[in-house]
């Protein structure tokens, strides 16, 4: 039977691969994610997605099953560790949530030539956005050149071509969804020099 | 090795010729694999090379990461395609108590092997003590007869789980680990959860 089944599989060019279900919160096969810190989320995801496979690892008897295994002492302290781990994993989401509500988005207008601007929009990283797919996005609804370029200051900024301020402030607004207090509009005129 | 997150490098299209220099060196150091390969890196399909920090390079395929190599180490394939192909690889095991630290990227000692949970292949003439019986036959294919090599690339699975939570080279052969109990057996692999599997490719 066993040889049968090799035989086949061997000459028919159907897919073998097994397709594993990936947990959407943390990304680990759903049977670990009791390790990965947001255990709780996880639960709720594959409650929500899956829920013959949440059925499988969440019941009373799988659970039991994993505890019986392992010492008491060490129980305690895996639970213990786990504990400090989600708290940890807790924190540091509450952290990147409130850099983000005060992260600005800062739009400048620079006078490159006379009547001629480039528009140099930064702190969108911040609020978890590519800057290399931005920019080529922009490239493209602008019809410009628009690319990423490191600053004085260390950080990078999206610069396009043309003072396309207003319609940049409009999609980052609309499409990307940031609130409208988060984001600054502001002209900055080069100093004439020699 | 993968700890951090990582930032890949310039992505490069992989030469054809060294495309196929890379598939037939997969198929030898797996030679499980071989039946499968067409399906992770069909013939006429452009990898990509990616270069990572510390000399690792990553071998992808349509932005999936495929296999990893540091240096002139053997290839390694990328969990996600263990995940696909878990029978293609040696594979050992460990308890249930040594997970959350392989997860969070400790070093793989052995007592998490030879304890009660773990599992390794059991050696030709070998009878093992802590094989228990009536799991035995199924036990032994799962694992192998044959004891694994220093260097040779084996996939770590998990005491109650099914997927493979890591992978790496052995530092040392799986006959010294079951003698000495003690000590490293994987420095530097990959893990479920770490910067490798959280790349990015795009």
């Amino acid at each position: 039977m066993a040889s049968e089944i090799g035989a086949t599989d061997a000459a028919s060019s159907e897919p073998q691969a097994r397709h594993v279900i990936y947990c959407g919160v943390c990304s680990l096969p759903p049977e670990y994610c009791e390790f990965g810190g947001t255990a709780k989320k996880c639960k709720d995801w594959l409650e929500k997605n899956h829920p013959d496979l949440h059925e499988k690892l969440y019941s009373e008897e799988a659970v039991a099953a994993t505890l019986s295994t392992l010492s008491l002492e060490a129980q305690k302290r895996a639970a213990k560790d786990s504990q400090k781990k989600e708290a940890k994993a807790a924190a540091a989401e509450a952290k990147a949530a409130e850099t983000k509500a005060q992260a600005q988005i800062l739009i400048k207008r620079v006078e490159r030539n006379k009547r001629k601007y480039v528009t140099a929009v930064s702190g969108l990283e911040a609020h978890g956005m590519d800057l290399k797919k931005v920019a080529k996005e922009w490239g493209k609804k602008f019809a410009t050149g628009s690319s990423v370029t490191k600053t004085a200051s260390g950080g990078e900024e999206v610069v396009v071509q043309g003072d396309n301020s207003d319609e940049i402030f409009d999609w980052v607004v609309d499409v990307a969804g940031v609130p409208e207090a988060n984001v600054d509009c502001i002209e900055d005129k080069k100093k004439k020099g020699a | 090795m993968f700890k951090k997150d990582i930032t890949p490098g310039a992505k490069s299209k992989v030469k054809s010729s060294v495309q196929r220099a890379i598939r037939t060196k997969i198929t030898e150091t797996y030679p499980l694999l071989a039946p499968h390969i067409d399906e992770i890196i069909p013939k006429k399909s452009q990898l990509d090379s990616l270069k990572l920090p510390d000399r690792v390079t990553l071998y992808a395929l349509d932005s999936h990461p495929l296999f990893y190599q540091h240096m002139d180490d053997p290839i390694t394939p990328h969990l996600r395609t263990v995940h696909q192909f878990p029978a293609a690889f040696p594979r050992i095991r460990i308890d249930r108590g040594a997970i959350r630290f392989v997860l969070s990227g400790a070093t793989l000692m052995a007592p998490g092997l030879t304890s009660a949970g773990g599992r390794l292949p059991s050696g030709t003439n070998a009878t093992t003590d802590k094989d228990d019986g009536e799991e035995e036959g199924e036990e032994e294919k799962r694992y192998g007869g044959r004891d694994l090599e220093e260097g040779e690339v084996v996939v770590v699975e998990a005491e109650g789980k099914e997927e493979a939570c890591m992978i790496g080279q052995l530092r040392v052969g799986t006959r010294e680990i079951k003698e000495k109990k003690k000590g490293v057996v994987i420095d530097a692999g990959h893990y479920l959860g770490d910067g490798l599997w959280r790349i990015e490719l795009d």
